[in-house]
């Protein structure tokens, strides 16, 4: 299937240098923290001086470790919430539903919805600060309910709309490209005959982009378990009900400097990340 | 007729969602008692001049327009070129080490490969250097871009490229005459997202970059506190503006020039 | 392929198995009598952001004052300054990293509670080990209580920079409607509990302020549980133990109780992200009746000029009073009245290449005058003894502090286990403030507590 007639030699050859590159800054470094995992590395105290191979003490506290169950179980809902049914669903509706529509308009929500993927995290934060915050935000002033701190008493639901706020950009791109390879044909036989935009997705558009809606949803999965933004709007709080696994491995390493049970847990989200792979690559290859 | 008008509202609603919280970023720069909630500004210049005023913020900007362009520039162009070669050629255990070098993506960019990652960069006389920063961004941001290049690169027809075969082109020619041409526009969002996050970066640079005269906008951001911790928001909210204008900027370019797609829509 | 990759990963794990090395060990008078020298010192000030007036300081006087002085005795120096703006965790993670890697500044700011762990991971050495002989006059002029704050298992690892203390202060201008005195004093807890239920009528106005939760860290241990404990009558750590579920900390969580359950405070605020820089600013907005905090909160928060929750009206509209034990007797050592104080300490690098000369700049930073310009007409609250009598005369609330606080006040004990039992004290409040009954609080607190140190180590 050598198209291009490269030959091995020359593909290898191009694909030297980028694995060179992840070579040396990302995979040594990784394997690094992978082995610090089973140390009782810290960064300062007298472990500092003197780190002992633990084994797999990190691995199994952890998992007794109320915090990291929970952590777990945030980190789960967040996923699912915000980027296997937010980001997924917006994205698919705003492609969808802006096909049909003038192309000034259709260019404002596309350039609004990127500006929100494109602002740095810090900034977004704030933003979010000034919308969700007591007394003063926006979205309080706007419902009548200025007193109700939304950080604080709804912590997951916030994070995950900002969540779909924040990403759905991407799903919203894939999927407009993958529509436009729709052949147009059969949409128009299933207009003519009579089919609902519901009957359409399910029967016409689905079978052609189920393998990018899999490509989609394993990215923005993997991306969204790894996010750290949450801290900066809740700092894992109140009390932890949204301390989502990126932001206790940051406050374990930083805060606690326990740098080898962080990276036990690094370990076990990495774990987490390839069931998340492995269900995609079954899926793609059932497809096949 | 129910149905245009639904969809127009979901729209309408969407577009709220999306521009309401970025209203601050227009009132809070130039409000001279600012808060953190949306409200009618008390118009000044005042909190802009501050910001300027500031020692550090503009190189703050440069510097980071130098790290990225490096990091960006750097992905682009080795994640294009190991996607086109992953794409047309079967090399044996591609699909798993693609997978495996995305996972371990996610173990580096946490925080609990500092240490290793600062030694490493000690040790290969790295520290303090923009150059030597941005290859580490790059590294961590490569298994990500590739596997959504080679997505792309899948997508361009092979008879294009037989077709410039048979013509006698050269696999280098191949690439750059007919397969980047049409891939353009998936290379531009990878060139755009690549920038984006390298843009948001704070650990890395603050870990590696000592001098603050070399430190980047997103490292500047986090230092506008007071002794006690407490946000200076008479900077913040112009700094935020200003550190967002570049991305936003990069973005319209491309989007005029290339197009923000994933497929060149070009038919099959 | 794969070949080449294995063989590059070997390459790289050969460069960095030197890379965990010993850092250099070497005699106190290396280089002593070199003619240039270089040093470097490293702070948490960035001008421009946080400390903005230390990093100026620094810049501006320090490095051509000391270059000049140098230059005078033949020496030619190039004195660096390594600016950072990071929050407190961050440049703690930065110079750990430093120090392990044998690099760093010369000399280096650390905050005082963090000695004891980077004493025990042996990245800092003590003085007299690193540079030799440490006499020096200035020692005079640093209170004991103070010196203690660069003091670790009885030996001197650095030179204080200055200390604070921790008052209540309140709003005058709440306090004259809701009918109390502007020269309040509080004896106990319940007087200040009173005051509150008195504020509570007033429409809006939140009556106390008493730091709770995770979300404001460190905050909460200083400006909240620890005064409170020293009201109880034992410190934190005593004896080589720290304290566990003892009577004085139910009591204290059943202050948190009584202020958070009986709405004479804001449970929702300890649980925001930035709750701490709320309640400045609802205090600035004549919200808050009462607040503890430092002197940092008079000097740089409420300040009418540079203040980040201004209050035009400060000096007349703002009240301070000692923070008072659970009953009058009752505090540490049979006090009325405690207080908690902390502070940075300037240490030299075990590393350095220039020990005398890093000894010399300490000391020069550490100078009647150069303390002086560092405050550049501001008052404040130095660890000079001759300075503070001179420059805090014009400042009726930090004469207040040196004059009434200092001598009752008590410091953390620097040791490497402090932040996880500060961290476990946090969540004790927190889980009050959600709900749970301070027994239960207390009983989780020892949980964690033994889990952190060991049971060996709970009193």
């Amino acid at each position: 299937m050598d198209s291009s007639g490269l030959g091995v030699r020359r593909a290898v050859a191009f694909v030297a240098p980028a694995l060179v590159l992840v070579g040396v800054f990302l995979v040594f470094p990784a394997l690094w923290t992978l082995y610090i995992g089973i140390t009782d590395y810290q960064l300062t105290g007298p472990a500092a001086a003197h780190p002992r191979v633990v084994g797999l003490d990190n691995v199994v506290n952890a998992v007794r470790d109320p915090l990291f169950t929970n952590s777990v179980w945030l980190t789960a809902l967040f996923v699912l919430g915000s980027a296997v049914v937010g980001q997924n669903a917006l994205g698919f509706a705003l492609a969808w539903l802006l096909r049909t529509v003038r192309p000034g308009l259709r260019r404002t929500v596309e350039g609004l919805v990127l500006l929100a993927w494109i602002l740095p995290g810090t900034v977004v934060a704030y933003l979010w600060f000034a919308v969700l915050s007591r007394d003063t935000g926006t979205l309080g002033v706007l419902l009548g309910s200025p007193q109700t701190a939304w950080l604080v008493q709804y912590p997951m639901t916030s994070l995950v709309v900002f969540n779909v706020w924040r990403g759905t950009a991407f799903s919203m791109l894939l999927y407009t490209s993958a529509l436009a390879a729709v052949p147009p044909s059969q949409l128009e036989t299933a207009r003519l005959m009579g089919a609902s935009a519901w009957q359409t997705v399910r029967d016409v558009v689905f079978p052609h982009i189920r393998g990018h809606v899999l490509t989609n949803t394993l990215l923005i999965s993997l991306w969204t378990a790894n996010d750290f933004t949450p801290f900066l709007l809740t700092a894992g709080g109140p009390n932890h009900r949204s301390e989502v696994l990126p932001v206790l491995i940051y406050r374990q390493a930083l805060e606690s400097g326990q740098l080898g049970y962080a990276s036990a847990m690094s370990l076990l989200l990495l774990v987490g990340n390839l069931a998340i792979a492995l269900v995609y690559l079954r899926l793609l290859r059932r497809r096949a | 007729m129910v149905r245009r008008i639904g969809c127009y509202v979901l729209i309408a609603v969407v577009l709220a969602f999306f521009a309401v919280p970025m209203l601050w970023l227009a009132s809070a720069p130039f409000d001279a008692k600012p808060g953190l909630g949306l409200r009618w500004p008390d118009w000044t210049l005042a909190n802009v001049s501050a910001t300027f005023d500031h020692p550090y913020a503009l190189t703050s900007l440069v510097n980071s327009l130098v790290l990225c362009a490096i990091a960006t520039v750097v992905t682009t162009v080795l994640a294009a070129l190991a996607a086109y070669a992953l794409s047309r050629v079967r090399i044996p255990g591609r699909d798993l080490l693609l997978y495996l070098l995305l996972l371990l993506s996610s173990v580096v960019t946490g925080t609990a490969a500092m240490v290793p990652i600062f030694v490493l960069m000690l040790q290969l006389g790295l520290i303090n250097s923009q150059f030597g920063t941005a290859l580490v961004i790059a590294g961590g941001m490569l298994p990500a871009a590739i596997f959504i290049l080679k997505d792309f690169m899948d997508a361009v027809p092979r008879s294009y490229e037989e077709s410039a075969r048979v013509f006698g082109a050269a696999p280098r020619q191949v690439l750059g005459h007919v397969v980047l041409p049409v891939a353009r526009p998936g290379v531009a969002t990878i060139f755009v997202w690549a920038f984006v996050n390298a843009w948001g970066n704070f650990l890395l640079p603050f870990l590696l970059l000592r001098d603050v005269g070399q430190q980047p906008a997103a490292v500047l951001l986090r230092t506008l506190y007071d002794e006690g911790g407490s946000a200076d928001l008479s900077v913040i909210p112009v700094f935020s503006l200003l550190y967002s204008i570049p991305v936003v900027a990069l973005y319209l370019f491309v989007s005029k020039r290339y197009g923000f797609r994933f497929h060149g829509g070009v038919k099959s | 392929m794969r070949r080449t990759t294995v063989f590059g990963l070997l390459a790289v794990c050969g460069l960095a198995a030197g890379c965990l090395g010993q850092p250099q060990e070497g005699d106190q008078a290396r280089n002593a009598g070199a003619k240039e020298i270089t040093l470097t010192i490293v702070a948490n000030a960035a001008a421009g952001g946080k400390n903005a007036r230390g990093a100026n300081w620094l810049q501006n006087w320090v490095i051509p004052k000391f270059t000049e002085l140098q230059k005078a005795k033949g020496v030619t120096a190039t004195i660096r300054f390594e600016q950072n703006g990071a929050g407190d965790e961050d440049y703690k993670t930065k110079v750990a990293l430093d120090l392990k890697t044998g690099g760093g500044g010369d000399i280096i700011e650390i905050d005082g509670i963090w000695l004891g762990e980077f004493a025990q991971a042996g990245q800092i050495k003590p003085l007299n080990d690193v540079v030799g002989d440490t006499d020096w006059d200035g020692w005079n002029q640093i209170p004991r209580a103070v010196q203690g704050l660069g003091e670790f298992d009885g030996k001197r690892y650095g030179v204080p920079m200055g200390t604070d203390g921790r008052v209540l202060f309140f709003n005058k201008k709440l306090f004259a409607q809701a009918g109390l005195p502007a020269d309040w004093q509080p004896r106990s807890w319940q007087d200040v509990l009173d005051a509150g239920a008195r504020l509570k009528a007033l429409p809006g106005v939140t009556p106390l302020q008493l730091n709770a939760g995770t979300a404001m860290g460190e905050a909460t241990t200083m400006q909240g549980v620890l005064p409170a404990l020293a009201g109880t009558g034992r410190p934190i750590y005593e004896n080589g133990k720290w304290q566990g579920d003892s009577p004085g900390l139910k009591d204290v969580l059943g202050l948190y109780r009584r202020i958070y359950d009986g709405g004479l405070g804001d449970p929702v605020l300890q649980q925001e992200a930035k709750g701490r820089d709320r309640s400045f600013q609802l205090f600035s907005q004549n919200r808050i009746g009462v607040l503890l905090e430092g002197d940092y909160f008079w000097r740089s928060v409420v300040e009418p000029r540079n203040g980040v929750a201004k209050m035009a009206d400060r000096d007349t509209a703002v009240g301070w009073a000692l923070v008072p034990a659970e009953r009058p007797g009752s505090g540490v050592g049979g006090q009325d009245f405690v207080s908690m104080s902390g502070g940075g300490v300037r240490v030299i690098n075990p590393n350095t290449r220039y020990p005398r000369q890093a000894w010399e700049f300490l000391q020069f930073l550490n100078s009647a005058e150069a303390v002086r310009e560092s405050l550049a007409g501001t008052a404040q609250l130095t660890q000079r003894q001759d300075v503070n009598d001179q420059v805090l005369k014009g400042d009726p609330m930090l004469t207040f502090v040196a004059e009434k606080v200092l001598p009752i006040t008590r410091y953390r004990p620097g040791l490497a286990d402090y932040p996880k039992v500060s961290a476990a004290l946090q969540q004790a409040t927190a889980d009050v403030v959600a709900g749970r009954s301070p027994d239960d609080a207390a009983r989780a607190y020892r949980e964690a507590l033994v889990k952190a140190v060991g049971e060996g180590n709970v009193g």
